[in-house]
């Protein structure tokens, strides 16, 4: 997080992309691939089984970026990625999961 | 599934009897402890024929020579750990240039598997970023499901590479098969939108000074006759990237060659002045497009592309069109008005007439330009034309009259010095009727040499056209022009006799300097079947030009 406040950080533009994914051991190496390979950092990452646990949700919180669309192309074309949704930053799932980092 | 007795297999079996059912007929690779269980159950096989290569990325490039020769997906095979990494190279090219592949590498046992066991590497997530998708297979069942499936990804939408790693103890596991799946297939790809065509077709109908581009992707497609007849009706002058050469005959009036950083000076002066450029199966790669604020700064810009990541990742188009350009171009041509766009033409052959590839040379067989028409003499449009990556691979991109579809085999995106040799060995094996010529550099051919042994043992008909500088000649070019003449590493001091390592891997060997007649020498050479050397010296100094810098502007070309 290197030198931001934790104001000034909740003040860059976010969005939260809402992944459907097949769960298996190596869905996640491939979603973050896509992100690392770019330098694109992920601020948030939260993953659980779906039902019956053939397929998980990935919810990803990043920062908004003009290259940001080019990665939601690419995780559709993953074999092991069913769906992706993009919602903006007032998305409550990570607000929710703040009091477990404080 | 058609229903059939059962039976008991072992997971190597069923490897076996699926790549069968998918009608591989090769296979190039190289065994080792982790995938023997394979090996073993494929000697049994009649139908498969093994490639034994001398390194693994000799076989996977062998497989990529196979598959981009035929169309067909190649497969190749290593074992865990060194086997493996050394694949590694070869996928990464075949995704870069959308190359359908198969690897399947051995893996340790699951039980071992983490715990640094001897040659364990995590060859899944080495992979991962260099394959269209990649599996780690965990049972003889899901092979099944995953070998067919392989197939499909690889062959389907935009081609590209695709890893199968599997166990020793899951090739080794025993399973009862009643039902075999069916052979994985390309999958027909979702039919374009027929709006987006429309608007295509306006905007292309309404040009003044259109400009074809053409890619890879109409290789892949099978879409030359399509893309030409296209060009034709409409008069569209058309430049071609490194990987789509071939597709419309070189010598054909519409065609203004290759464009970007070593393309004709009339061909990126033309793509300066052009009012829409139409890019099918193309990706506006950066050593075709030079600095991309400044490439075809006039014009509006029609992508059509398999791949929905590729519309609009470098360069905003006006029209995206996602889908198979062969089916796009069937339905946009009907659409489009037919023109003989005089003005336009004009202007173009007078651009050509004013900046053409400059070509020195061309007439004596013992300069580069000179000696790729020679050889293009000496053989006829049916023979496959090969490179390594270098200075070489560039004037044969220059110079050779391409004129055929998967005619052209050469490392695009990803470069790779050592692709050629192994690759032309590939192709020969696929379509053993035709005479493969690999032209090569001293650099390049010393980093897969050891596949001059496989040549021999196979008797490919492959014919290595040396081209000898004694350095790396594309850095000592670049050190030259860009670097102050400050040569550094680039220059070899020892270079060893060509001719005599190829005699003692039972090569056939023609000394092209000490020739007295080389155009008679290329024939001769040509006429005889089997692996052959021509070796030909070239001047350290000699240059391919013109030359745009990296991160250039494509009009601000040097020399030519």
């Amino acid at each position: 997080m290197n030198s931001l406040t934790r104001n000034e950080t909740r003040a860059l533009a976010r969005t939260v992309l809402e992944l459907d994914v097949n769960n298996h051991a190596g869905v996640m190496s491939h979603v973050c691939g896509l992100f690392s390979r770019r330098a694109y950092n992920v601020e948030g990452i939260l993953c659980m089984p779906v039902g019956m646990g053939s397929t998980s949700r990935i919810w990803l919180m990043v920062n908004e970026d003009g290259r940001l669309d080019q990665m939601v192309k690419q995780l559709e074309k993953l074999e092991d990625v069913l769906a992706v949704r993009r919602h903006g930053t007032e998305h409550e799932v990570f607000e929710r999961l703040e009091e477990f980092f404080r | 599934m058609p229903s059939t007795p059962t039976e008991n297999l072992t997971g190597a079996q069923i490897v076996v009897r699926l790549l069968e059912r998918q009608g591989v007929r090769r296979v190039s690779g190289i065994p080792g402890g982790a995938i023997l269980p394979l090996y073993d159950a494929m000697s049994k096989s009649s139908k498969i024929e093994h490639v034994l290569a001398r390194h693994e990325q000799g076989a996977g490039f062998i497989a990529q020579g196979i598959a981009r020769a035929s169309g067909e997906v190649g497969v190749c095979m290593a074992s865990s750990g060194p086997g493996a990494t050394n694949l590694l190279t070869a996928i990464a090219d075949a995704k870069l240039d959308s190359i359908p592949l198969i690897a399947i590498t051995g893996q340790v046992p699951r039980p071992m598997i983490g715990t640094d066991a001897f040659q364990e590497v995590d060859t899944y997530s080495l992979s991962i970023p260099i394959t269209k998708h990649n599996f780690l297979v965990g049972s003889a069942e899901e092979l099944l499901e995953v070998i067919p499936r392989a197939f499909r990804l690889a062959a389907s939408g935009r081609p590209g590479p695709v890893l199968i790693d599997i166990p020793k103890d899951v090739q080794n596991e025993v399973v009862s098969v009643t039902e075999w799946p069916e052979p994985g297939k390309a999958e027909p790809t979702a039919a374009p939108d027929a709006d987006l065509i429309a608007r295509a077709a306006e905007m292309i109908n309404a040009a003044d000074r259109p400009l074809l581009y053409l890619g890879g992707g109409v290789v892949h497609s099978g879409a030359s006759a399509e893309a030409v007849a296209f060009a034709e009706k409409l008069s569209l002058p058309t430049v071609m990237t490194l990987m789509a050469l071939g597709t419309m005959p070189v010598d054909h009036p519409l065609s203004l060659g290759m464009l970007g950083m070593h393309g004709a000076r009339c061909t990126n002066l033309l793509l300066d002045e052009c009012d829409l450029l139409i890019a099918i199966g193309a990706r506006f790669d950066d050593r075709a497009t030079g600095k991309v604020a400044a490439f075809c700064p006039q014009a509006k810009i029609v992508h059509i592309d398999i791949d929905p990541s590729e519309l609009g990742k470098i360069k905003a188009a006006h029209v995206g069109v996602q889908g198979d350009v062969k089916t796009v171009l069937k339905q946009l041509a009907p659409k489009t008005f037919a023109c003989l766009r005089k003005d336009w033409l004009t202007r173009v052959a007078e651009v050509k007439a004013d900046h053409p590839l400059r070509m020195p040379g061309v007439d004596d067989p013992r300069t580069p330009y000179g000696l790729i028409r020679a050889v293009a003499e000496s053989v006829d449009d049916e023979a496959t034309i090969c490179t390594d990556v270098g200075q070489h691979q560039m004037w044969v991109a220059q110079a050779y009259p391409l004129r055929r579809e998967r005619q052209w085999l050469t490392s695009g995106g990803l470069g790779t010095m050592g692709f050629g040799l192994p690759a032309a060995i590939g192709a020969a094996l696929a379509e053993p009727e035709r005479t493969v010529v690999c032209f090569s550099g001293d650099g390049s051919i010393l980093m897969n040499i050891q596949e001059f042994a496989t040549a021999a043992e196979e008797g490919a008909n492959v014919k290595v056209v040396l081209m000898n500088n004694a350095s790396l000649g594309l850095v000592f070019q670049q050190q030259t022009l860009f670097y102050g003449e400050r040569i550094y590493a680039s220059k070899y001091k020892g270079v060893p006799d060509f001719l005599t390592v190829a005699k003692g891997f039972g090569w056939e060997t023609v000394d092209l300097d000490a020739a007295p007649d080389a155009r008679a020498a290329l024939r001769d050479a040509m006429s005889h079947r089997g692996p052959t050397l021509i070796h030909a010296s070239i001047d350290m100094r000699e240059q391919v030009l013109p030359m745009v810098a990296p991160g250039a502007s494509n009009k601000d070309m040097i020399g030519g």
